[in-house]
């Protein structure tokens, strides 16, 4: 077992004829399980034609309807991402990853409260991942997403994170010990995105083979405060946890009346203190949060 | 991206918001022209810099003659002002803005923002205008109202109506208040503002509301379909290296410690900074050079750092994923030649290519202090700019 993600999964690509999209589907596919998991591409000007043996689609419905693909991951350029976003749900696929960097706030304000209206009437829901994010893995299954797949071991840790290369440096620290990764999730940086960390833990801690989390923050919004509170009543299995930013200068990032509305919480070293009186194990130390989990086990 | 006060009353008043009548001036003579063409009895001078707290900092004065205003003119143009929001150095004034006096009844204070946790747009408003609405929040909580808008249907009659009756705009007003929050709106909207704040909103002897002060900042994500206002930008207000950075798709920021780091992903270059405190000393900078990192890249790197005079040894941070450490080494190396580096430096490889990348290092003839870990590479370069 694994979040989200595992072999079954069959993966639609937008954005499949672009050079990121291009790249990273050959990454894929050459990972684990990706030539069985990876059956469309998508590009409304040349459906008909395929990638690398992959069938291009008109549409994201169609690529579901001809290939029972049911995740769909989005290279998009940012302008049309967010139509990109809203097209994985109308046709009512189970999540969208968006990969897609530098989509403007209002495109997924806008997105996001579609996404809400439409399961507020009835409407299936699709979960998104993302945006700006690297994507999500299950070891040894698959990968969907740009992290390098060779990091990587079949394990029982989890891993949650916004940031792409913190999450490759937890992975690397855990492999390095002798621990392989259940799933590895980047939720992604930017402020308005889908699942956030306490969507992943809850999964985790619903995950029957997953023992251990590691949960990585950074300076900025509410979320790891949020998760943390909820792990403090829900969570049954132990949780490292490390907050990137304790050195980075206030309102450098974000303006001050964003941090206002989070009520302060949003430093390094608030939401660390909430995370080590919620339970968690923290850490100042990115290099130590390989070593603390494997202590705690 | 920031703009300034002028700047963002002419934005605020195309979508309907009225503001006082002013001009943005570059010189005395402008400004006395200005103070003429406006006309009496009262003016404000105002420094326009992309800052908070000009008034504290004495950058805004009050004049009754045309003969005031050329003098404050002229001892406000070119002044380093400062405020807490400057740094100690303070910021050089180079425009100023002449406005026409207002009859200030009551100061209130609105904004719209975008709320992450509701993913709606707050608009937020207060009966205490015209003070620091951080210490509004930290000291009377109560007096800030909000409401969360939905995008797809836009602030609401009754949600402005609910800001303006909640911080006391008297009924003779509460329409003309309504509509300048509609308005407020609207402009955060359609210009994709981050932030969108009038504060003071004034209320006038005659009863009208008028945006005293503006501060606008923008989602830079969205500018590539907003040519108007990326018109705006004052890159004088900007730090110089930061835009250099810019130009190779580095994202830099400068810092007061004595280490200059280069990262990939901005996770990792926080985490990196927070390991270089951890082991007793200071970041220079943040600098992520991205996923695709180039050697000319990695060179411009290394020379926007050393600008940097503080700065007395380097870390090199790299994760490689799609980017192989190879790469990465190639251009460290290129970059340490070309720029006749003289201060230590530390590299840190991990991921793809790692082994090849720390032989490129090995043989390249440099003084280069290779380390395994985060931590140790911190502590390294810590213990080398200490002399140990």
């Amino acid at each position: 077992m694994s979040i989200l993600i595992n072999k079954d999964t069959r993966v639609v690509t937008q954005g499949i004829t672009g050079k990121t999209g291009q790249f990273h589907t050959r990454m894929c596919r050459d990972y684990a399980n990706g030539q069985n998991c990876f059956v469309a591409g998508v590009n409304p000007k040349r459906a008909g034609e395929d990638f690398e043996g992959v069938p291009i689609y008109g549409t994201v419905k169609d690529a579901k309807e001809q290939q029972g693909a049911n995740v769909s991951v989005i290279y998009v350029p940012p302008p049309f991402a967010a139509a990109a976003i809203w097209e994985a749900c109308e046709a009512d696929l189970d999540l969208a990853i968006c990969i897609t960097e530098g989509i403007p706030v209002r495109d997924m304000l806008e997105v996001r409260n579609k996404m809400k209206q439409k399961v507020a009437a009835g409407g299936k829901e699709t979960l998104l991942l993302g945006p700006n994010c690297p994507g999500l893995i299950t070891p040894e299954e698959i990968k969907i997403g740009i992290m390098p797949g060779h990091i990587h071991r079949k394990g029982r840790i989890g891993v949650v994170s916004r940031s792409g290369t913190l999450t490759y440096e937890a992975v690397a620290q855990l492999t390095d010990l002798g621990l392989g990764q259940s799933s590895a999730v980047g939720i992604g940086g930017d402020p308005i995105n889908g699942l956030k960390h306490i969507d992943v833990m809850r999964m985790f801690n619903d995950d029957p083979d997953t023992d251990a989390v590691i949960m990585i923050g950074e300076i900025g919004g509410p979320d790891e405060a949020e998760a943390a509170r909820w792990c403090k009543e829900h969570m049954k299995k132990p949780v490292v946890g490390f907050i990137a930013g304790v050195t980075a200068p206030a309102g450098k990032r974000m303006g001050h009346a964003g941090a206002l509305i989070s009520g302060g919480e949003d430093t390094a070293d608030a939401k660390l203190a909430i995370m080590e009186e919620c339970g968690f194990t923290v850490t100042r130390n990115p290099s130590e949060m390989g070593k603390l989990l494997k202590a705690m086990l | 991206m920031k703009i300034h006060e002028y700047q963002a009353k002419e934005l605020l008043r195309k979508f309907g918001v009225t503001t006082p009548r002013g001009i943005a001036c570059f010189s005395v003579d402008e400004a006395v022209k200005a103070a003429e063409e406006l006309g009496g009895p009262v003016w404000v001078v105002k420094a326009q810099i992309h800052a908070g707290g000009r008034g504290k900092g004495g950058g805004v004065k009050l004049a009754r003659s045309v003969d005031e205003v050329k003098a404050l003119s002229d001892e406000i143009l070119g002044m380093q002002l400062k405020t807490h929001q400057t740094g100690p150095e303070g910021q050089k004034v180079r425009r100023l803005l002449i406005e026409e006096g207002a009859d200030i009844q009551k100061e209130y204070y609105v904004a719209a923002l975008t709320d992450r946790a509701t993913q709606k747009v707050a608009m937020m408003a207060s009966s205490e205008g015209g003070m620091d609405i951080e210490e509004v929040a930290a000291k009377t909580p109560e007096k800030i109202i909000k409401v969360f808008v939905d995008p797809l249907v836009g602030l609401t009659d009754a949600q402005a109506t609910e800001l303006a009756n909640g911080i006391g705009v008297p009924a003779a007003s509460l329409d003309k208040a309504v509509d300048t929050l509609k308005k407020l709106y609207t402009c955060y909207m359609e210009t994709d503002a981050s932030l969108a704040e009038i504060n003071p909103l004034i209320l006038e002897g005659n009863g009208n509301i008028k945006a005293l002060d503006a501060k606008f900042n923008f989602d830079s994500n969205a500018l590539y379909r907003h040519d108007d206002i990326v018109a705006l930008r004052d890159l004088a207000e900007e730090d110089a290296d930061e835009i250099e950075a810019s130009k190779y798709d580095l994202a830099y920021i400068s810092l007061d410690g004595n280490i200059g780091c280069l990262v990939n992903g901005a996770g990792l270059a926080m985490a990196t900074m927070d390991t270089i405190k951890l082991y007793g000393a200071e970041p220079a900078n943040f600098l992520d050079v991205g996923g695709g990192a180039t050697t000319e890249k990695v060179t411009e790197a290394f020379k926007i750092m050393l600008k940097n005079p503080k700065v007395k040894g380097i870390l090199v941070n790299i994760f490689g994923g799609i980017m192989r450490c190879d790469t990465i080494a190639t251009g460290v190396v290129a970059a340490a030649k070309e720029v006749h580096l003289t201060v230590p430096l530390v590299v840190r490889m991990k991921g793809t290519n790692e082994d090849l990348g720390k032989k490129i290092l090995a043989e390249s003839g440099l003084p280069i202090i290779a380390a395994d870990t985060m931590a140790e590479a911190a502590e390294k370069i810590v213990a080398a700019v200490a002399g140990k």
